[in-house]
């Protein structure tokens, strides 16, 4: 069975259709990345996906179930984690309640132990505390750990992104463009991570790249949009050679057939 | 500068960190212990007082500094708990241990059920939204006169606590340490809050709404939180306002409190509970040394109209603009400029605490 599905799942802002009927499914273990121009709809996709936009139409599973009645705060605890393009981090927060705010579903104590600071709320910290360093570890975040993110470059902000979506223990990781604005290195270490994240932390990717590089490098299947429309489908060697998708890149060539 | 040695996960945990801050807040509670052997009883009343303030600005910090929510109508909530807590007492006759506590819930059932219709609100709109609340509990008080004796007021009966019967005038001190004891549960119960995942939560809705949703965050669940346990301290410190003025009428719970408590954690610094104090500090004692001025101006110049009155009104506006345009970190903030300086000589840079540009941020998905 498939973890995540999209069947038929449209969408349009006023007269401008957004998403249109997409439908594909994301494999348990598997990455998968969602190419296509700019305004291609695919961070639209993200946004239904996290139920910040209800689709006009279709259907969203996850593991079988649909999450259309979900609330977008219902998301992270069904399972499902995601950074942001642009980043949103808590700015005015260390490096370490960044991650430690990613274990907001994993809360068990109410607000009135809390306020005591009852023994099983300190037991708690301790292991929100333990799971917050792993995520450390994994991404080297150790220097900046007390730092404040309104600090920070923004290389270093976009791996607290990703760190905070590991700190929710999700099984599906939605990345919204992990490697834009990224130096080579820090992409290579992208790439590396997401291969971790894959194979160590058994976390299937849904991703939206740009770096075609990165994208072949890491990527099982692809999935390519443009205006909203579903292009091709498949190994990110047959999207790449995919006519329609060469189309919606770089257009027709003179004779009206494709370079 | 001290370099503190962490070696488990419980250090980031503690209320200090490291056994020297500790001793200095333990000196300064056997200070603030001590001081009425050391005044006479309006200097007391006038810490009794400050106490108070505090207590009311850790409620309201604890909303604006932490959950970002701006409100300006907690003078509303004041009153909740002033009112709540005097009723229990002379209409029910319960013990003050009984119904200062329930003044306390009371005020924030009331701050919860603010939350609910504006939970969806933001910035300045919240802040119109609770603004009328404030005009509105004005007036509530005075169609509700039958039990809150709306424009003659209502008289705070003596605390009782144990036995012990007490009010600021007979018994200064007493109700001095009553004030100090709900001031340092609050500040422990604040910083609680602080080092929980409740008040990650907090800071979460204030940071970025649609990422604290996204880590799983229920936004109207929280705010409706923040809202509750603010109002509920709030009305607290209205409830010993209420037993510090003795008599109090719709004309105590204005607008111009909101506004006050608002200007005052401003004044004194957002997002610390240091900052509640020192606000507090501003805004009990410069009217005092104001009026000290002018009374050393008078006996100088034997002018008597050398302030025209109002003045104080006009001093705390100057203070609130300078501090905006100056130090919008408030008094905390530049002391903590002033500290790291010292601890840093010479090797402090002057951009240090410049903000960086924040970086472009996701249109917010509504």
């Amino acid at each position: 069975m498939s973890l995540l599905e999209l069947e038929d799942v449209t969408i349009s802002f006023g007269g401008l259709t957004a998403v249109e009927s997409a439908s594909f499914a994301v494999n348990p273990g598997e990455v998968f990345a969602l190419v296509g121009p700019n305004g291609a709809g695919k961070s639209t996709i993200f946004n239904l996906v996290s139920r910040y936009c209800t689709p006009s139409g279709g259907d969203i599973r996850f593991e079988g179930k649909s999450i259309l009645g979900c609330a977008p705060h219902d998301i992270p605890r069904l399972g499902i984690a995601r950074t942001f393009q642009n980043i949103e981090l808590f700015e005015h927060a260390t490096v370490l309640q960044n991650l430690l705010i990613g274990r907001h579903t994993h809360r068990q104590s109410n607000a009135i132990s809390e306020i005591l600071h009852l023994p099983g709320v300190r037991s708690e910290e301790r292991r929100h505390r333990l799971a917050a360093e792993m995520v450390i570890d994994f991404l080297d975040l150790q220097p900046y750990r007390e730092s404040l993110i309104m600090g920070l470059p923004y290389g270093v902000r976009k791996i607290v992104e990703l760190g905070r979506a590991l700190a929710v223990e999700p099984m599906l990781l939605l990345l919204d463009e992990p490697a834009s604005g990224l130096s080579a290195e820090e992409t290579d270490e992208v790439a590396f991570w997401i291969e971790d994240i894959r194979q160590v932390m058994g976390i299937t990717v849904l991703m939206v790249e740009h770096d075609m590089g990165l994208v072949s490098s890491v990527s099982d299947r692809v999935l390519a949009l443009a205006d909203g429309k579903t292009l091709a489908i498949g190994t990110p060697q047959e999207v790449q050679t995919n006519p329609a998708v060469i189309e919606a890149y770089i257009g027709l060539g003179d004779d009206g057939a494709n370079e | 500068m001290r370099i503190v040695f962490k070696t488990s996960y419980d250090a980031d945990l503690g209320l200090f960190v490291h056994r020297y801050q500790a001793f200095w807040y333990f000196l300064l509670l056997a200070v603030a212990v001590g001081l009425p052997f050391a005044m006479n009883d309006f200097w007391i009343g006038e810490f009794a007082l400050m106490l108070i303030w505090a207590i009311a600005g850790m409620g309201l910090m604890l909303l604006v500094g932490h959950a970002g929510q701006p409100s300006l109508g907690h003078a509303a909530f004041m009153a909740v708990g002033a009112y709540t807590n005097v009723m229990l007492q002379t209409s029910l006759g319960w013990p003050f241990v009984v119904s200062f506590p329930l003044s306390g819930c009371a005020a924030a059932l009331a701050g919860a059920l603010l939350a609910l219709p504006t939970a969806r609100l933001h910035g300045i709109y919240l802040a119109i939204a609770t603004l009328a609340v404030s005009v509105l509990a004005e007036d509530g008080i005075v169609m509700l006169a039958p039990w809150t004796g709306g424009v003659s007021g209502i008289f705070a009966p003596d605390i009782k606590i144990f036995g012990m019967s007490f009010n600021r005038y007979v018994n200064a001190p007493g109700f001095y340490w009553l004030t100090l004891g709900v001031a340092v549960l609050v500040v422990l119960g604040y910083r609680n809050i602080l080092r929980s995942p409740l008040g990650r939560s907090l800071v979460a809705v204030r940071d970025s709404e649609i990422s604290a949703q996204a880590v799983g965050v229920n936004l109207a669940r929280t705010k409706a939180v923040s809202f509750a346990l603010s109002c509920g301290v709030t009305g607290l410190a209205g409830a010993l306002m209420g037993h510090f003025a003795g008599v109090f009428n719709h004309e105590t719970f204005t607008i111009f409190l909101s506004i006050t408590l608002l200007m005052m954690i401003v004044i004194g610094g957002l997002g610390s509970i240091h900052g509640a104090f020192l606000g507090a500090i501003v805004i009990t004692f410069l009217p005092l040394a104001i009026s000290f001025v002018r009374e050393f101006l008078n006996e100088r110049f034997g002018t008597a109209s050398v302030m025209p009155p109002g003045i104080e009104t006009a001093a705390f506006g100057a203070i609130l603009i300078a501090f905006i345009l100056l130090e919008p970190m408030g008094i905390y903030g530049r002391w903590i400029k002033i500290r790291t300086y010292f601890e840093l000589f010479p090797f402090c840079r002057r951009d240090m605490f410049r903000r960086q540009r924040g970086y472009l941020r996701t249109e917010r998905i509504r």
